[in-house]
């Protein structure tokens, strides 16, 4: 049952846990309103890369996953590259591409369930709003 | 019984599926495929226009199909009023009442709204100025009548419930809220869109003054709803929409509106979906009414009490089968009902998981992550509940 979508990778990310910063220089909030997801993404910033990032979900274990994999990959990035990232992420999902970095491959499985999409989507969004643009 | 309903629905004899979403959309049956297909076939025209005989087909099955509703409502043709679907009927009633309302007004509404019950009067609170009250829920999932007089007070101007819960399933005392909503002069607007699917309504009876519901619940087309009103308060309600078909005479200083229900109808309406709906309900109103509860309270209670076996299983709803439709919320810890629904949905089993448009009660009972919902119908049998205990039982064992 499920097996691929439902992986011991996918639950290992899920269950990293997660944690808000208290002096975030900027946060961001999103809702998935279908599904009830909801994902905090703060973020202090140095030079106008990320230094460090925390967020708070409650939501599914794919968004939670997502949220950990986007946290992982956010130190260092700006704006524009976490837009990017958003990008592959949207493209792995929606047009088949591959997996720019190896933790994406996870989310292979998810490809089919279009209706889960905005699930892996959100946290990268939140990252994304989070972060100030040039 | 079970069987002999299933066999008219189509997809029901898809091996290995078992649905049960039907509080989001129900089946239809093939007899209303076809009397929509035979309706555009023969009859396809616009209605109270047309002179020639495709419109006069058009016009005898569009009143056909009012007469039908109104049997079904125990109600008169002149108080049924086609609409879009049940969001379009809420928001014309709160609307048109909405127009006599300000400052020093309330309007009450409650914890077990759906979105589309709550979020037209939120909005006009914001723009009329009245105060909104909400009526709470019990720990069970039922409304919380314990203390009525100090919700509904003589400054209320409509109370406006669900007849039945689309999460928890619990059925509304309307007679106690109508008498306490007309003793303070109050209008009573019910959403009854979960109680229709599972037999036929009176709701003057009832005390309702409003009272609307979806096709697509009620194994009819989708794009169709009914808001059914007594005559002399839909008299007296301003349309929502303006348009043609809806006026009495028109000038270049103004128009007059058309008396009730045509008022309502602005535009073309929906006529194929009316005519299916009312095959849906003749269909509905044909099956023995005592028996098709009992076998849905019958489902309901085998579908509770395999959930109270589960290991770490919440039941959000009312705990027996009195004052319930077979509409089941649960929990389940440790897993979110997104992903229980997929892994049910992987073994042909259709649930809904989320918070069901329904955040207020979500909020009320502390259920952010929302509840996967599992929800009967009149096609729904014992495999179906059997099937879908084990997929969640297995379902669980993939996610901890």
């Amino acid at each position: 049952m499920s097996s691929d979508l439902y992986g011991e990778r996918i639950k290992e990310l899920a269950g990293a846990g997660s944690h808000r910063l208290h002096d975030a220089d900027a946060s961001a909030r999103l809702d998935n309103p279908l599904c009830g997801d909801t994902i905090v993404v703060d973020v202090m910033m140095a030079d106008g890369k990320v230094a460090e990032v925390g967020h708070g979900v409650k939501g599914c274990l794919l968004c939670k996953a997502a949220a950990a994999i986007a946290s992982h990959q956010a130190p260092g990035m700006d704006h524009a590259a976490a837009t990017r990232m958003l990008e592959q992420v949207s493209a792995l999902l929606k047009s088949r591409a591959g997996p720019e970095f190896p933790d994406l491959a996870v989310f292979v499985p998810v490809r089919p369930h279009k209706s889960r999409h905005d699930c892996v989507l959100l946290p990268f969004k939140a990252l994304v709003k989070a972060i100030p643009a040039a | 019984m079970s069987q002999t309903i299933r066999d008219a629905f189509p997809v029901l004899t898809r091996p290995g599926f078992h649905y049960l979403d039907s509080a989001a959309m129900a089946q239809v049956p093939g007899i209303v495929v076809e009397a929509v297909a035979a309706h555009d076939r023969t009859a396809r025209s616009n209605v109270r226009r047309g002179l020639h005989e495709l419109a006069r087909r058009a016009d005898e099955a569009y009143d056909g199909a009012r007469a039908t509703v109104a049997r079904f409502l125990n109600a008169t043709p002149d108080e049924i009023v086609f609409t879009g679907g049940c969001t379009l009927a809420l928001n014309m009633v709160a609307r048109g009442l909405a127009k006599d309302l300000g400052p020093g007004d309330q309007v009450v509404v409650s914890r077990l709204d759906h979105h589309s019950a709550c979020l037209p009067w939120m909005e006009l609170r914001d723009e009329k100025g009245f105060e909104l009250r909400w009526l709470p829920v019990t720990p069970e999932g039922r409304l919380d009548l314990s203390d009525l007089a100090s919700v509904i007070t003589p400054a209320c101007k409509v109370v406006s419930v669900p007849h039945a819960s689309n999460v928890t399933g619990a059925v509304s005392d309307l007679a106690k809220l109508a008498e306490a909503a007309h003793a303070c002069g109050a209008k009573l607007v019910v959403d009854g869109a979960q109680m229709v699917p599972h037999g036929r309504v009176d709701p003057r009876a009832l005390g309702a003054d409003f009272y609307a519901f979806a096709g697509h619940k009620a194994y009819g087309p989708t794009g169709i709803g009914v808001l059914w009103g007594r005559a002399e308060l839909l008299a007296g309600l301003a349309p929502l929409l303006v348009g043609g078909g809806m006026v009495g005479s028109v000038s270049e200083d103004g128009f007059t509106w058309a008396e009730p229900p045509h008022r309502f109808e602005a535009g073309t309406p929906p006529v194929a979906q009316a005519v299916g709906l009312a095959v849906a309900l003749d269909w509905l109103s044909g099956l023995d009414q005592a028996a098709l509860h009992q076998q849905e309270m019958a489902l309901t209670w085998h579908l509770l009490d395999g959930l109270w076996a589960m290991e770490g299983v919440r039941v959000i709803g009312p705990m027996g089968l009195e004052a319930r439709v077979p509409v089941v919320s649960f929990t389940v810890e440790g897993a979110h009902p997104h992903d229980l629904a997929h892994l049910l949905a992987e073994r042909g089993v259709a649930v809904r998981g989320g918070a069901h448009c329904a955040r207020p009660l979500m909020l009320a009972l502390g259920l952010e992550e929302g509840t996967v919902r599992a929800s009967l119908a009149a096609y729904s049998d014992r495999a179906d509940v059997d099937i879908t205990l084990a997929a969640l039982a297995e379902a669980i064992k993939v996610l901890r």
